[in-house]
């Protein structure tokens, strides 16, 4: 087989077409790590490629080698059969590959123009462009359906225009094979939808695409192949056609995974949380909150959906003490806990699992162990008046990483090191192993794989059934249908209504998360 | 009273002063915004204030009398070229080797103000030795308006050119693609780094022109303000340069008036001295410092504050 030269497929943005891309017996050690362990992969124009695995299979290494920004111990990779080397992201942008990385790779203080003109040589060197690449961009995004104002500052966007910003950003660059890594998780499912409909341009041109998820639906719905890596290593590759829910989890996890679960009934206790007419103003100084009035009852899970973005990271916020309320209140067990610190509420019993886990959730220069042992270091027997106990604390750190399957080398292992994922584990393990007595859950899924789901679910369900009161914020319906008593939605920083899952329906859930008012059932 | 002490001439003075500060700030300015801080001004400026004196004092013809422009011509050139080297160092220091920064640059410190005391005393003997430095310069037309043109357009060259140096450094940063990538390296090294762009070659440059903009900050006290070399001659205005960036917000307009700020109300001392006012002169010579610090605890505009300042980058391998 071979491309003849002559023959040039070009794609719309005028760039060369990838026909073909294999990494082979590629092999990448970390310290104390085999991360990915000889492993063959191919992607051609015309087609996404999915890649699944548990949270530190080395889907994200394996890129990142792809991408010039990690250097393998050993493979190759050849373009169109031709073998390249790729020592850095410039020379993988050369050869037309582009990528979005797990977190977002973006200068919040520079516009879209400036983020997508960085590194770009100017039409009028050395002074800058920004109306000829604002014009690009327009252009771009009609052709894509990527709507962004290029005058923008990245800061003031949304995640889901940030996504744009980031496909913008190797669209210009000429992408002719695009890495998407985890490029859902931190959207709505209206987003998902936008962002499919681009990629399924994008194929249409002749781009290869290369997809990572955690979501089983996502990857069925939108690759051609599977492969799934487990430990480092390749444990499969199927065609999409072929493959079904159940066959990929077990694929990925070496074991049955259960994807629902029984939920049994628990008698709901006294009211632990009651929030009434709290109010309070997001960071760009607009009104978040506009009067939420909720009750968590001891042994109840309450579901709070909607889009992201309608309140519910700043109604966490308050409620834990980390932004102000302008007016309201927050009792626990009747207490007025309305404007204490987290160090109080942590001591009252309460814990929080924040969003931005990766932000909020770790110091990232520390290690694994110190990291599990933020809050509990100062208290018996993990501390005897100023001395830690290292027996203690090791030991207590051993089980939670057993038991949220943390994949990590050892204790001392700095955090940042770890995948992205395995941060996410870790801050659960820690905030679910505390056995709170009320428990704000936002996200508490996301970005982590179907193994860990399971086993974080079943934490919930085994706390609601020992009393906790959760609140759980999520954007996946399926993970609120599944495990909440009782489902408020919110939107635009109001509650349109409460319903008992038992009356909850899909579709009405949606038009209320649009902002439709349901009246019935509230309580 | 206040009438009598703020005269053009003392404004004149405070333009004048505020020449160091322009250059070192500015050039810390953009060492700054790609995310290195650089404590070490001081001691490039010491550097730059003794070899730009001693060229001049060199190259000066024997027996003449006015100044000599080939002697300054060199001055300068041996200033930008102790600060091209005292740069590349720091670079290496804080880029290549990720040093500390906030002790790193206490270590730039200390050498520069040992190495060129002790090549004032090899040299001189330690002998006050005077040069004659950069003259007036008259500019046409302008120097003629009342007032103001003896406030602004009667300086010297060096003068001048430090004033020209804030668009300039505007321009650079705001206007042309290595400006961008400044900032962006500055804030999010790993974007930028993702990007193609290689972040240690962005801050090699900038720390660099920040060394040699130090080192004419030296120069310009040494061959153009005071026009004598003495042991610490600068007293601390490298740090203050540094503190004016912070001050300014990262901005070009913001250091230049805080650095006009404080040279003005350091002319405004002198003059309460000179004309033996009544105030003791402890507090008169701490008024400026008092100043600063109390204006850093008031400018509060962080929008350009560099996130990644003072972090070392490096590929996450
Ligand atoms: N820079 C690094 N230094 C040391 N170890 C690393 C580094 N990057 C990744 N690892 C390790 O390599 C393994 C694979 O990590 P990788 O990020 O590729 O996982 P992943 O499949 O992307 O997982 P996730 O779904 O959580 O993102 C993990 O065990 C991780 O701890
Ligand atoms: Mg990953």
């Amino acid at each position: 087989m071979s491309t003849s030269s002559d023959e040039r497929k070009l794609l719309p943005t005028g760039h060369e077409r990838i026909d073909h891309l294999e990494m082979r017996g590629i092999v990448k050690r970390f310290p104390g790590v085999l991360a990915v362990d000889h492993v063959d992969f191919d992607v051609r124009a015309g087609e996404v490629h999915a890649l699944l695995g548990e949270n530190g299979a080395g889907k994200s290494t394996l890129m990142k080698i792809l991408y010039g920004l990690y250097q393998a111990n050993e493979g190759e990779i050849y373009l169109n059969r031709r073998k390249v080397t790729i020592k850095s992201p410039s020379d993988a942008i050369a050869l037309g590959i582009g990528m979005i990385h797990q977190h977002f790779m973006l200068v919040p203080s520079l516009t879209v123009a400036e983020n997508v003109a960085l590194g770009l040589k100017s039409s009028r060197e050395p002074l800058l462009d920004l109306d000829v690449v604002s014009a690009r961009i327009e252009q771009l995004a009609r052709t894509y359906g990527l709507q962004v104002d290029p005058s923008r500052p990245v800061w003031q966007l949304a995640v889901g225009e940030r996504q744009r910003v980031e496909i913008i950003k190797a669209l210009y660059r000429g992408a002719a094979l695009l890495i998407l890594d985890e490029p859902t998780a931190v959207l709505t499912p209206q987003e998902v939808d936008d962002l499919f409909a681009t990629l399924r341009q994008m194929v249409q041109d002749g781009h290869a695409l290369i997809f990572i998820s955690h979501k089983l639906h996502e990857v069925l719905a939108i690759s051609q192949r599977i492969t799934v890596l487990r430990d480092g290593r390749v444990v499969g590759s199927v065609p999409t056609a072929q493959a079904t829910k159940a066959e990929l989890a077990r694929m990925m996890v070496g074991r049955e995974v259960l994807l629902t679960y029984d939920v049994p009934p628990v008698e709901p206790g006294p009211v632990r949380l009651k929030i009434s007419g709290l109010r309070a103003s997001s960071d760009r100084g607009t009104e978040a909150l506009r009067g939420i009035d909720l009750e968590v009852r001891a042994g109840e899970i309450l579901g709070l959906a909607g889009v992201s973005g309608n309140g519910q990271r700043e109604l966490a916020e308050v409620i834990f003490g980390l932004r102000p309320a302008t007016a309201g209140s927050v009792l626990l067990d009747g207490q007025d806990i309305t404007g204490k610190s987290p160090a109080e509420l942590n001591r009252l019993g309460m814990s929080y699992i924040p969003e931005e886990r990766m932000l909020d959730g770790v110091i990232r220069d520390f290690t694994v162990a110190e990291n599990l042992m933020l809050q509990e270091h100062a208290q018996r027997p993990y501390s005897y008046h100023i001395f830690l106990n290292p027996r203690a604390i090791a030991q207590r750190c051993a089980n939670l990483i057993r038991n949220f399957n943390i994949r990590t080398p050892n204790q001392e292992t700095p955090i940042k090191s770890l995948s992205g994922g395995n941060i996410q584990k870790l801050v659960l393990a820690r905030e679910l192993a505390r056995e709170p007595s009320v428990l704000i859950a936002a996200q508490p899924t996301r970005g982590v794989d179907i193994g860990a789901t399971e086993y974080i679910h079943q934490r919930l369900l085994e706390q609601r059934a020992r009393g906790t009161a959760t609140l759980l914020i999520s954007e996946d319906l399926d993970e609120i249908l599944a495990l909440a008593d009782r489902i408020a939605v919110i939107y635009e920083g109001e509650i349109v209504g409460v319903v008992d899952r038992a009356q909850a329906q899909v579709e009405t859930l949606g038009l209320m998360m649009a902002g439709v008012r349901h009246e019935t059932a509230a309580g | 009273m206040i009438g009598d002490l703020i005269t053009a001439s003392v404004l004149a003075s405070g333009i004048r002063l505020a020449t160091p500060y322009l250059y070192a700030a500015l050039g810390e300015t953009f060492g700054q915004r790609s995310g290195v801080l650089n404590l070490g001004v001081e001691g490039v400026m010491l550097m730059g204030a003794f070899t730009s004196l001693w060229a001049v004092h060199e190259f000066t013809p024997a027996g003449a009398t006015g100044y000599d422009a080939g002697a300054l011509a060199m001055g300068v050139l041996v200033a930008i070229l102790v600060g091209l080297i005292m740069g590349l160092a720091t670079a290496v220091i804080n880029v290549t080797l990720q040093a500390e920064q906030g002790i790193s640059g206490i270590g730039i410190y200390l050498f520069g103000l040992g190495m060129s005391d002790l090549l004032f005393q090899k040299v001189f003997g330690g002998n006050v030795v005077t040069v004659n430095g950069f003259p007036k310069v008259y500019l046409p037309v302008l120097s003629d308006i009342p007032v103001l043109g003896e406030i602004f357009f009667r300086q010297n060259l060096l003068v001048y050119f430090a004033f020209a140096l804030v668009p300039v450094t505007w321009f650079v940063l705001n206007k042309t693609t290595l400006g961008l990538k400044i900032r962006a390296v500055g804030q999010n090294p790993e974007a930028a780094d993702a990007m193609g762009i290689s972040v240690a070659r962005v801050r090699y440059f900038t720390v660099t022109l920040g060394g040699v903009l130090a080192s004419l900050a030296g120069a310009s006290l040494s061959i153009s303000l005071v026009n004598v070399f003495q042991q610490n001659m600068t007293a601390g205005q490298g740090f203050i340069a540094v503190a004016l960036v912070y001050f300014g917000s990262w901005r070009a307009r913001g250091v230049m008036f805080g650095a006009l700020l404080f040279s003005l109300v350091n002319a405004l001392q002198l003059q309460v001295r000179t004309k033996g006012i009544d105030v003791p002169d402890e507090y008169a010579a701490m008024a400026p410092y008092v100043l600063t610090i109390i204006a850093l605890v008031f400018a509060s505009q962080r929008i350009d504050q560099p996130a990644a300042l003072t972090k070392p980058f490096e590929r996450g391998e």
